[in-house]
């Protein structure tokens, strides 16, 4: 029988197969950062262990970290200490770091496809789920809690029973204003935010080898909101172009064994999948979500869906509608916003402030809204600079802010406060994600920027 | 990270029928500023369970003074969203050992099973009835034999089984961790390590 991509991939990572167990899976990447590699670090201590493959691991900065005045001190105290612990540890641990000013910081699902630590066929992992990003590059690639984090420092490895496999088809040209984040929004609207758990997804059709390498990483960013333990998609020549001549991807004699190796990473067309589905691209719209997980998500032209009462899910439902304020059947077009939040590693890239940046060319922020455009990385804060796309922002009332996670977890100063809007391009609406009592409203860059140029729920595509 | 060994236990169990219980809820992002794992417990629920100012939440189970116990029952899909582990130190260092839903997501699984904390996994059917029975009376014994692979719940008289795999089984009923596994086999990895290209 054949073989699917993520067989590849995993069986060509496995060390040992235990019987009735997992599988011991070796690790070519680990990235970490502040806040959940503490832990880990003192586990190691305690057992008197080492950094087993230092050079394989890579720290940087981002989630506890100011997006003002970075050159500044760390004023909280406690980030400012988590900061300083996982520079102490890289240090003595010998493990390259990316601290705040440093050219390579950045959110580290940014920075690592930036870097070119992220590779076709390898095996990333970190603390942190939205791992799944680097699943565009054809790795396998998904997020980890702290025990396991300790685990890939000491050994290299990590133990875990092999998931069953999905593939999710899309075929055909995308609509106006579609962009990869209504594909994914889309597909977990579908298939629910536990639609995928226990499976590895593939993306596979048109719809995703279409896309550039930052679209396919946003699509796999959202991978672990339908469940899954990652997603991922084929490597192809647009892939190996970005890989290519990256600080950290091989080079020489090893860029060409490696190349044999990624040019057979694709699923073989007897491979068997334990779950598919298949959508057309003609089906999606820009889309936005009402409630509060990433699943209640709809086209942007749609009412709020209505339930039945006397179901037991639907107890869930109501208290969902409650935290956010709205009503069965409501239309969220026109909708009052508050804040506007672009950024996160699933839209912090360059071509998601160059489609922000699209829309609000010409046009003023609305008086009503606050904004905060946060760039992935120091990289695309530059190119942002460079580009010409700043001098667009300001123009039109905004303004910039320095590189991390920010409010997409509001573990910072960037808090999102009680009971306001925001319509955001992060990946969780989750109760108090971005601020206790916050209210988020996921969507694409595009309808972000329309939101904050009308201060309301706005179609964007009558801007494009 | 070591544990106590959990063979068989029985207790009282506090009862949470909410869906989708991502853990945001179970801890927020501000409580994760800690550098050694301390003080989680007392942030469980954090904002379900108090007022911003630091008041109790009397609506919420947890301070319902009728219901406590080391068993969590959680709605489906308990345990979506972040990977971080400090939801699951909070659950454990709050008193709870075993969490029990008809569904969990993936990573807080695992993390689960990585540090002492045994997650059962029953029909929706069984689900609902213990709700019922926990609700009904408070005092209901709920019994996890891990050694034999079963639940049973005082007053019901269906069991089901626990599905773990032997590896796991064997670690949770020692207390031991898969670190210990790993480091045993250091050369096999560290052999395996220099014949990868990248
Ligand atoms: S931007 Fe958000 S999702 Fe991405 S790594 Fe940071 S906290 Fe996690």
């Amino acid at each position: 029988m054949g073989k699917t991509l993520f067989d590849k991939v995993w069986d060509s990572h496995v060390v040992e197969r235990i019987s009735q167990g997992p599988d011991v899976l070796f690790i070519d990447r680990h990235m970490i950062h502040e806040v959940t590699s503490p832990v880990a670090f003192i586990g190691l201590k305690n057992r008197g262990l080492k950094v087993m493959s230092p050079e394989r691991t890579f720290a940087t900065a981002d989630h506890n970290t100011p997006t003002k005045n970075q050159h500044l001190p760390v004023k909280d105290p406690l980030s400012a200490n988590q900061l300083k612990t996982l520079e102490r540890n890289a240090k003595e641990y010998g493990i390259s770091y990316w601290g705040l000013g440093h050219k390579n910081n950045g959110i580290v699902h940014v920075i690592g496809p930036e870097q070119g630590i992220t590779l076709p066929g390898a095996t990333i992992v970190c603390g942190d789920s939205h791992t799944s990003t680097h699943g565009a590059f054809g790795a396998i690639a998904f997020g980890i809690g702290t025990s396991e984090v300790e685990m890939v420092l000491a050994t290299q490895c990590i133990m875990q029973v092999k998931p069953k496999k999905m593939r999710i088809n899309i075929n055909g040209e995308l609509n106006k204003g579609v962009t990869p984040k209504d594909i994914a929004l889309f597909i977990i609207s579908k298939i629910s935010t536990s639609g995928a758990t226990g499976y590895f997804v593939e993306y596979s059709g048109s719809a995703f080898s279409d896309l550039s390498m930052e679209g396919r990483m946003t699509v796999c960013n959202l991978s672990i909101e339908m469940g899954a333990r990652g997603g991922m998609i084929a490597p192809d020549a647009k892939t190996f172009e970005y890989v290519k001549g990256r600080e950290f991807s091989p080079k020489g004699n090893d860029w060409e064994k490696a190349m044999k190796f990624w040019k057979t990473l694709s699923s073989d067309k007897d491979a068997k999948f334990d779950k598919e589905f298949s959508f057309n691209s003609n089906e999606i719209e820009p889309m936005i979500t009402y409630g509060t997980n990433p699943g209640m998500g709809l086209s942007i032209l749609q009412k709020i869906p209505s339930k039945d009462p006397e179901k037991s899910e639907n107890i869930s439902y109501k208290k969902s509608l409650n935290y956010m304020g709205y009503k069965e059947g409501e239309f969220m077009l026109g909708k009052k916003i508050d804040y506007v939040f672009l950024g996160s590693c699933t839209n912090g890239r360059i071509e998601d402030f160059r489609a922000f940046s699209s829309i609000v060319k010409g046009r003023k922020k609305s008086n009503r809204v606050t904004a905060w455009l946060v760039p992935g990385s120091h990289n695309v804060m530059n190119a942002i600079k460079e580009e010409g796309i700043l001098d667009i922002l300001e123009n039109s009332g905004f303004e910039l802010r320095e590189p991390g996670c920010s409010a997409c977890l509001a573990m910072n100063d960037d808090k999102i406060p009680k009971g306001k809007y925001v319509v955001s391009t992060s990946n969780r609406n989750f109760e108090g994600r971005q601020g206790p009592g916050a209210r988020t409203i996921l969507a694409s860059p595009l309808v972000a920027a329309a939101a904050a140029i009308t201060g309301e729920i706005t179609d964007p595509r009558k801007y494009l | 990270m070591t544990y106590d060994p959990l063979k068989i236990l029985e207790s009282t169990a506090v009862p949470l029928p909410i869906e989708n219980v991502d853990t945001d809820q179970i801890i927020p992002a501000r409580f994760l500023k800690a550098t050694e794992r301390v003080g989680f417990g007392e942030n469980l629920f954090r904002d379900w369970r108090y007022n911003q100012d630091g008041s109790l939440k009397n609506d919420f189970i947890l301070n319902n003074e009728n219901f406590s116990g080391k068993i969590l029952i959680g709605g489906k899909n308990f345990g979506s969203g972040s990977s971080r582990e400090h939801a699951v130190w909070a659950i454990y260092d709050y008193g709870f050992r075993c969490v029990v839903s008809s569904f969990f997501a993936d990573i807080f699984k695992n993390n689960c099973l990585n540090i002492g904390v045994l997650p059962v996994q029953i029909s929706d059917q069984f689900l609902s009835q213990i709700f019922d029975e926990v609700y009904r009376n408070p005092k209901t014994i709920i019994k996890i034999n891990l050694l034999e692979e079963f639940i049973s719940v005082e007053g019901i008289e269906k069991t089901e089984k626990i599905s773990i795999t032997a590896y796991k089984k064997d670690n949770m009923t020692n207390g031991f961790d898969d670190i210990d596994y790993l480091v045993n086999i250091k050369e096999k990895i560290k052999n395996f390590s220099s014949k990868r290209n990248f």
